[in-house]
């Protein structure tokens, strides 16, 4: 099967219709078909994490999702959670600790700590690691990612309370 | 008050950029009207291309061509060799002939309307070969040692009688050490877009050296330098893969020239590991001799590291040897050894992350021996000069390293006999070793344009692959303008920047910030011309040697009051930028009246699992003496990223190759394995206090590189004390302690 299929989804809010090919993966249909090029390829199996979006809410792996399976569902982009403001308070711990170097994982990484802070907005340091542990990075030694992460999570606390 | 943007903690200027996926890699240029390229490579490690069946594939949906030795351009590939090229051999020639040299070379690129076509007919191609068993294990018999005809590390060095010190020394340690190919494996894949104009060729190719890329790339087509664009604003993540221009780059223009439009070509994770250059596998042999009381009368050092068949990849395996202790007598050796692999090239701490894993083991082993501790023994044989080449240090300040890394990771309190120290029913143990890097300082340029509202535009080829170097060359900027940060913007990676030097070596702070720092004089010293000379400028008539600089306003010296602004010169004078370009270079008399190195010392905890023996890092302690720290946030960062490399050299990373036809057998993430966050504990930097008005104007001697030399050594240290056992190869995994 390889002729092109139809499929609708909703990227960052707004509704996509395109033709894909049934290979083509959900991240490369992003940076290729839609130009939203802050979602990267690092392993290209699954392994690394630099490709993770948000599908439905919840974030995959967009190297093993095929574009076709996103028909129908709605697709959430680092440059869209930016928009947002969602990210906000990570963004900055990201930037204040230095919790990137060459930052080609860091949008991955945002959106997997955004999700554990979503479900655990106090996590200990053994949790972050534990969680973010799918998240490659050859850069930074990770150990000023955990602080960020550990930062941002009480600045979102202080922001409620 | 002036400024101080040099020497503070600084967030990265990149990182709004960054952390909103607004930076744009190579891959991520993306042209009108481009086509994608994939790469076939060879299936065999050896041998000659039969038959290419490009005709089947070239029907298949979408493909626009079928490129390889039967019908690619003959290119010009004249003489070209930059910096980070080796200096002996030729490199390979793309699809100019059937030859197979390695595996994974490539043997054709197809070019197709996507991405999925592209794969598809790459996939389907078939390609016949006559193969030969390749020769791709140091071990092997048939692997002939050969020695560098040149290169940065003299191959055979001695001074006093090495081996007749060794025979009557009364202590010695002789030991053979392993270590294993590693891929850099960036997160970012190589990548390059490739788009001609009539003649000209513009590539936006992850690079760590535009500048190189630009002239590798002319002379392989035979074009002039200046019909080649090389981009590249954004690496992501290097640590030496990018240094050279690898076939890809080629493949990419070729394939856009052939088509007649852009084209994309992204090499996959498993393309990585073929034709994108790795850390050599060495073997080693370390003799030390020693007094009974601790002092060194002989240090042999031997080693050999592989190179391909067709270029001699040196690195500086031994150099370290002769400069690190005192010792009367002293004799290093190296070799090649020539298989048939593709060229290695540099990654982080090249040469001396491997040959001073083996020194350092040794002289670790040597300290159990005597019954000394490791930092004594190294304190006991510190040398007041550079003995090899009989110079003083500029600076170094390894002891003050070993002292505050000491204090820091509680070092007094290790109980040294091995196996001694336990947690429940893990053995714990501790070890330390010793790091050093040297400080280059290669040719910069840049240039500054100061603009009517004050603010400066800096540029320089340069490369920015993570360390932050868009951020301190604004610092350095900054501070020598006197301007606030934001009124600075740095740019890099454009071959049509002022040339710098490779983005390797640890050397961009010193090279490309001294560059900077002379450009933004020479602006202040163009702007001061024109001032004086400017009949609508408060200062004309005055003599230039009567008006200075002070807090970014031009004064009469003496005089209080503050001169007009940047801002009030450029807007007086027109409005138009004021633009200078400077250079920087190291004083050739002062690089032979000083050695320049930085040091560090590691102090590392493990624990290993009797009955799994699994090994773990505990805590990690690195104390550097690198001279002035221009970003202490960017630069402890680094710090911690380059020890979580050595992390990864001591206990994980391992390229093993097939030796039936040279396949890297685990060329992909999931089994060539790096560290992840689990694997990381608490690691600290720390820098001491250092003044080296020798080795460059800015007194900076880099970090990138001393960060990760040392970790590897120390972590096998600790992996003795906790166990007993010495595991000479690294990696170290379960298989080596099985038995402990
Ligand atoms: S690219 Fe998808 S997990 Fe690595
Ligand atoms: S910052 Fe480079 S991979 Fe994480």
């Amino acid at each position: 099967m390889i002729a092109p299929t139809p499929i609708t989804l909703t990227v960052n809010g707004e509704t996509v219709a395109a033709q894909v090919e049934p290979r083509i993966h959900l991240t490369d249909f992003l940076r290729e078909n839609l130009g939203l090029t802050g979602t990267h390829i690092g392993c290209e199996h699954g392994v690394c994490g630099a490709c993770t979006v948000r599908l439905d809410g919840e974030i995959v792996r967009g190297c093993l999702v095929l574009a076709v399976q996103a028909d129908g569902k709605s697709v959430e982009t680092i440059e869209g959670l930016s928009d947002s403001g969602a990210l906000d308070e990570l963004q900055a711990a990201f930037r204040d600790r230095n919790a990137l170097q060459c930052g080609y994982c860091t949008p991955a990484m945002l959106l997997t700590a955004h999700e554990l802070l979503a479900r655990n907005p106090t996590p200990d340091r053994a949790t972050i690691r534990e969680h973010l542990s799918g998240n490659y990075c050859r850069c930074t030694g990770y150990q000023a990612i955990i602080d960020a992460v550990e930062i941002a999570a009480r600045a979102r606390a202080g922001a409620k309370s | 008050m002036t400024m101080q943007a040099i020497g503070k903690p600084h967030s990265r200027v990149d990182g709004r950029a960054k952390v909103t996926g607004g930076a744009r890699y190579a891959a991520e240029f993306n042209q009108p009207d481009q086509l994608y390229a994939v790469v076939v490579g060879s299936t065999v490690g050896l041998g000659r291309i039969l038959r290419i069946d490009a005709g089947a594939v070239a029907q298949m949906p979408g493909v626009r061509a079928v490129i390889s030795h039967l019908n690619a351009p003959r290119l010009a590939y004249q003489p070209h060799k930059g910096g980070t090229d080796p200096a002996n051999g030729e490199r390979l020639h793309v699809l100019q002939d059937d030859q197979v040299r390695f595996y994974g070379q490539p043997v054709a690129v197809i070019v197709a309307d996507s991405l999925d076509h592209a794969e598809r007919a790459a996939a389907a191609l078939a390609v016949s070969y006559a193969g030969e068993t390749p020769v791709v294990d140091p071990l092997d018999a048939k692997v002939q040692p050969v020695a560098p005809q040149a290169g940065r590390a003299g191959a055979d060095r001695s001074r006093g009688d090495a081996d007749a010190a060794f025979a009557a020394a009364p202590v010695t340690v002789e030991a053979s050490f392993d270590m294993a190919r590693e891929n850099h494996t960036p997160m970012e894949p190589h990548a390059t877009i490739a788009a001609w104009s009539g003649d000209r060729l513009t590539l936006w190719s992850k690079s760590q050296f535009v500048v190189n890329e630009q002239a590798e790339i002319a002379a392989i087509f035979g074009m002039p330098a200046a019909n080649v664009q090389v981009i590249c604003p954004f690496v992501g993540g290097g640590f030496g893969t990018s240094l050279r221009t690898w076939p890809h780059v080629t493949l990419a223009a070729i394939a856009a020239r052939q088509v007649g439009r852009p084209v994309k070509l992204v090499l996959t994770r498993r393309q990585m590991f073929h034709t994108t250059g790795h850390r050599p596998r060495t073997l080693q042999r370390v003799a030390l001799g020693a007094t009974t009381d601790g002092r060194l009368t002989s240090l042999i050092h031997e080693g050999s590291g592989e190179t391909s068949r067709y270029e001699q990849f040196v690195e500086a395996l031994t150099s370290t040897s002769g400069f690190m202790y005192s010792c009367p007598n002293v004799r290093t050796r190296y070799r090649l050894l020539p298989m048939d692999t593709g060229t290695p090239t540099f990654m982080r701490g090249p040469g001396e992350a491997s040959g001073m894993y083996a020194v350092e083991s040794a002289i670790d082993e040597l300290s159990y021996k005597l019954g000394i501790d490791p930092v004594e023994l190294r304190r006991r044989n510190e040398p007041a000069i550079d003995e090899a080449e009989k110079l003083p240090f500029s600076s170094r300040s390894l002891m003050q390293c070993y002292a505050l890394g000491a204090e820091r990771f509680g070092w007094a309190s290790r109980d040294p006999r091995p196996r001694a120290m336990r947690d429940g029913r893990l053995l714990i143990g501790w070890g330390v070793a010793s790091a050093s890097y040297p400080c280059f300082f290669s040719p910069a340029s840049a240039r500054v344009r100061l603009l009517a509202d004050g603010s400066a535009e800096v540029e320089a080829a340069s490369s920015d692959m993570g360390p932050g170097t868009y951020t301190s060359m604004t610092q350095v900027a900054a501070e020598t303008l006197s301007l606030p940060l934001d009124k600075v913007r740095f740019s890099l990676g454009r071959s049509d920047f002022p040339a710098t030097p490779s983005h390797g070596g640890s050397q961009t702070m010193s090279s490309v910030g001294s560059a900077v720092r002379a450009a933004c004089l020479a602006v202040q010293a163009e702007l001061a011309k024109r001032a004086v000379a400017d009949r609508r400028s408060q200062l004309f008539g005055a003599s230039i040697d009567s008006v200075e600089w002070r807090e970014g306003r031009l004064s009469r010296k003496g005089d209080a009051a503050a001169g007009p602004s940047y801002s009030e010169l450029v807007t007086g004078a027109g409005g138009s930028p004021v633009e200078a370009g400077a250079s920087a270079a190291r004083d050739a008399a002062i690089a032979k009246q000083y050695s320049m190195h930085a040091f560090g010392a590691v102090f590392v905890e493990v624990s290993v699992d009797p009955d799994l023996g699994l090994v773990r890092l505990r805590r990690a302690v690195g104390a550097y003496g690198a001279g002035r720290i221009v970003n202490p946030k960017l630069a402890t960062s680094q710090c911690i990223g380059g020890m979580v490399g050595g992390l990864g050299m001591a206990l994980m990373e391992r390229t093993a190759l097939d030796p039936r036809d040279g396949r890297p057998v685990n060329a992909h993430m999931g089994d060539y394995l790096v560290p992840v966050n689990l694997d990381v504990p608490h690691l600290e930097a720390h820098f001491v206090e250092e003044q080296d008005p020798h080795v460059n104007p800015l007194g900076v001697k880099g970090l990138g590189e001393v960060a990760l030399v040392g970790m590897a050594p120390a972590i096998a240290n600790a992996v003795f004390h906790a166990t007993g056992k010495r595991v000479r190869e690294l990696p170290i995994r379960i298989e080596n302690l099985l038995d402990v």
